[in-house]
């Protein structure tokens, strides 16, 4: 057996750990403790999908601890498991922590028993030792150790007990040579390995690994071992050995499968170990546990959709109700800054991109802050509670009918404030179809900023006392739109066998405010950085556009008829005209002209189009956009009776109900866009939803117009 | 053939055989579902959409369509 030789001359004595365990173990929680790190700990199933990283020092070392995503077992069914498998067997690293749930032992070593063939030194950290104690479950550690030939340690993360110990076994089997771990198999399945270890023994086979490792490494199909050894010329008669050997083992098991004979054998070994170790003192009562209590109220088939409906109600009454008290403030502290700002100037054109551009972008940004922060606050309690793993159980029969998951309410019911916040809660689909599709159909939900473009419209063609049913209808038939969508989708992009739906419904447990705190200040923050620098970008993209090429020969002109003016209401016309006409000459203007011929069919005229053009940058721009179009300043708001007026006297009502129809469905706005393709996965996700956004508003503007003029 | 879909809540059961295509299979064991673990059903949603169970002290959801693969027999 040849041992790899690590040379670090420098830091000869950095020890890199590998931190490995099922989800809901407490892994992140140990290494917050172990290093008062900043993780987010979460208690449903992934939350750690990428692997971190955290460094700290104890007494003569340097630890480097990789925290990788919580696993069942090696299966590669989730990307979490993928990480962690790819990780463990590629990377260099000198030991592996594996974090086990005590009180739920003989599942966690599961995982445990496939650790133990990896040929790598581990020490076993025995978490929640103070909640299995609670629940009368006492581990004898130390006869634990000895079972498995791997030392193990009693912890809690939580309480924060035997961490000190844990760092010192850790150095201890750092500096020890490695042992052996002893995992037994059944009678049938030890013979075979004894046969191909004899047979690479007789070979001399040159191993990186112990020969029993790897007979039992090529029972299990390992990849790995296989491309090794066929290389060799042994393995032309090893080949016929195996052979025999699986068809013994899949004989004995009764079945076609290894994995599942060898997940037989582990299950076995494990309650082998647990008979031998565990003590329940507590008889393990009839009566329910906790958890199942509270499950028997939160999933109950009658109650537990309305009880889901109404913590979700104050979730969004919090986010959009609590949230704007700050956005006004923030609203008004970046005014106030361009008002300070801009007279410093003296260039009119930078004062221009300073104030409306950069000061303008970035506010937007900072606007949608404390939404954010609120929604995280509340996504991170029904996480670590719990609780949105009943989200998903009670939700999915229906949301799985349209090809959705059913934890895809929660980003969708969020579309209905906003859609950036809805993006960024996609990220609670852990399953990479289940999420795209689910981001692809937000924007169906029409988010607060369309509210004024649609209050304006049902005033302007309906009775006041209809308005409300018209913006009602409009934002039912959104949702609805959606779900078609989803089931459309489904059918033909997201087309495939559905994903099976098998997932842990994890204990409940009491929020950690240090945990919460940790988790939204990191999203936030990166929120502000990666989200912020697009936005703003984008932003002094469409102030650009929308103001040059600037015509200072119209500017002179008008100054002279405004001077000349002697009528208040006159000089704010001509200055409203000024603004007209500067837009339709800017670049946005003309490619709104440019396109006019476009969307003549949908009874839309030039502009119509600018205005739906600006909307793409954000929806609170196509009222002001159009107040500037018909001539009206662009002071004006949904509530203007005049905009109203001249919007019902310049706009058929055909071509109003398709305009409707496209600021429902099309691009939510420039901002979202950008946060879109930062969840999604990459740009070129954008472009596929500005395309499917756009076919489908184009699509069902143009049925909508046709349609209202048969009947009008 | 009995299988988990067919069981009622509270009902205790014991796992006869897998008929999933492997990856289910593998994420099933990967549960401890395999041959001979004890199940009972503990919940189900409306219409039986969803159940949860319980295999040894983990509570599991599943879909209907995973619990029709799941052979059992009563105990």
């Amino acid at each position: 057996m040849t041992q790899e030789i690590k040379v670090c001359p420098i830091t000869a004595k950095h020890i890199k750990v590998a931190l490995v365990g099922q989800p809901n173990v407490g892994k992140s929680m140990l290494i917050n403790s172990v290093s008062n790190a900043h993780l987010h700990v979460g208690n449903f199933s992934g939350v750690t999908v990428d692997k971190t990283e955290v460094l700290f020092d104890y007494k003569d070392y340097h630890f480097t601890v990789v925290d990788l995503p919580g696993t069942y077992a090696f299966t590669d069914f989730t990307i979490e498991e993928k990480v962690t498998h790819k990780y463990l067997c590629n990377e260099d690293y000198d030991l592996i922590i594996n974090v086990v749930d005590s009180t739920n032992l003989e599942k966690n070593l599961q995982l445990t028993s496939e650790l133990l063939t990896m040929n790598k030194k581990i020490v076993i950290a025995l978490n929640m030792s103070d909640e299995a104690a609670k629940e009368g479950i006492e581990i004898d550690e130390k006869y634990m150790s000895e079972l498995l030939g791997v030392p193990c340690v009693k912890v809690s993360a939580a309480a924060k007990t035997g961490i000190e110990e844990l760092i010192d076994t850790v150095v201890q089997t750092y500096t020890k040579p490695k042992i052996e771990p002893k995992l037994v198999f059944s009678e049938a399945v030890e013979e075979e390995i004894e046969k191909i270890v004899e047979f690479l023994q007789k070979h001399h086979y040159e191993a990186n690994n112990t020969y029993r490792n790897v007979a039992i490494n090529l029972l299990q199909n390992k990849e790995k071992t296989y491309q090794r050894i066929s290389k060799k010329a042994l393995w032309t008669e090893l080949q016929t050995v195996v052979v025999d050997a699986i068809h013994h083992i899949e004989l004995h098991h009764n079945t076609d499968d290894l994995k599942e004979a060898f997940a037989e054998e582990y299950a076995a070994f494990n309650r082998g170990v647990v008979a031998e170790v565990v003590k329940q003192t507590k008889a393990e009562s009839e009566a329910k546990t906790l958890t199942e209590k509270i499950d028997s109220i939160l999933i109950h088939p009658l109650f537990g959709i309305p009880i889901f409906l109404f913590f979700m109600w104050g979730l969004f009454q919090l986010t959009f109700t609590l949230g704007n008290i700050p956005m006004d403030m923030i609203d008004g502290f970046f005014s106030w800054l361009g008002d300070v700002i801009g007279p410093t100037i003296p260039n009119d054109d930078i004062r221009s991109l300073v104030v409306d551009g950069i000061i303008g972008g970035v506010g937007a940004v900072v606007l949608f802050t404390p939404n954010i922060i609120i929604l995280f606050i509340g996504i991170a309690l029904l996480e670590t509670t719990g609780y949105m793993s009943r989200v998903a159980f009670l939700l999915d029969g229906f949301f799985h009918k349209f090809g959705l998951h059913g934890q895809s309410f929660i980003p969708l019911v969020t579309g209905f404030g906003c859609s950036i916040p809805a993006y960024m809660s996609a990220r609670i689909l852990k399953n990479d179809r289940d999420r795209l599709l689910t981001l692809f159909i937000i924007g169906f939900m029409s988010c607060g900023a369309r509210l004024p473009v649609y209050v304006l419209f049902a005033g302007a063609f309906f009775a006041p006392d209809m308005a409300g049913n018209i913006l009602f209808a409009i934002y039912v038939s959104g949702a609805m739109l959606g779900l078609i969508a989803a089931k459309i989708l489904k059918m033909t992009a997201f087309k495939g066998a559905d994903e099976p739906f098998v997932m842990e419904m994890p204990k409940y447990r009491l929020p950690s405010f240090k945990l919460i705190w940790h988790t939204v200040l990191t999203q936030t923050i990166m929120y502000l950085k990666k989200a912020g620098t697009f936005i703003a970008g984008a932003a002094m993209l469409v102030w650009f556009l929308s103001n040059y090429p600037h015509n200072d020969l119209l500017d002179k002109e008008y100054a002279q008829k405004i001077e000349k003016a002697t009528d208040v209401n006159q000089k704010t016309e001509l200055e409203n005209r000024l603004a007209q006409e500067q837009l339709e000459h800017s670049y946005l203007g003309r490619i709104g002209k440019l396109s006019e011929p476009l969307v003549e069919p949908l009874g839309f005229d030039w502009k119509m189009n600018v205005a739906l053009q600006a909307g793409l940058a954000a929806k609170e721009v196509v009222v002001s956009t159009l107040g500037v179009l018909y001539s009206m300043g662009s002071d004006v708001d949904e509530n203007s009776k005049s905009l109203a007026d001249n919007i019902r006297a310049n706009i058929p009502f055909a071509s109003a109900v398709a305009f409707i129809v496209v600021i429902m469905v099309y691009l939510p706005c420039l901002a979202a866009t950008t946060v879109f393709a930062k969840e999604a996965g990459g740009w070129k996700y954008a472009v596929y939803l500005f395309f499917f956004t756009s076919v489908v508003a184009y699509v069902l503007a143009f049925i909508a117009y046709r349609v209202t003029l048969l009947i009008s | 053939m009995h299988t988990l879909f067919d069981c009622h809540k509270g009902c205790k059961t014991r796992v006869k055989k897998i008929n999933a295509a492997y990856d289910l299979k593998q994420r099933l064991i990967s549960f401890g579902v395999m041959k001979g673990s004890e199940i009972s059903v503990l919940e189900h949603a409306p219409k039986k959409k969803t159940i949860e169970i319980k295999v040894g002290k983990m509570r599991l959801a599943l879909r209907d369509e995973e619990a029709k693969y799941i052979e059992v027999e009563m105990i």
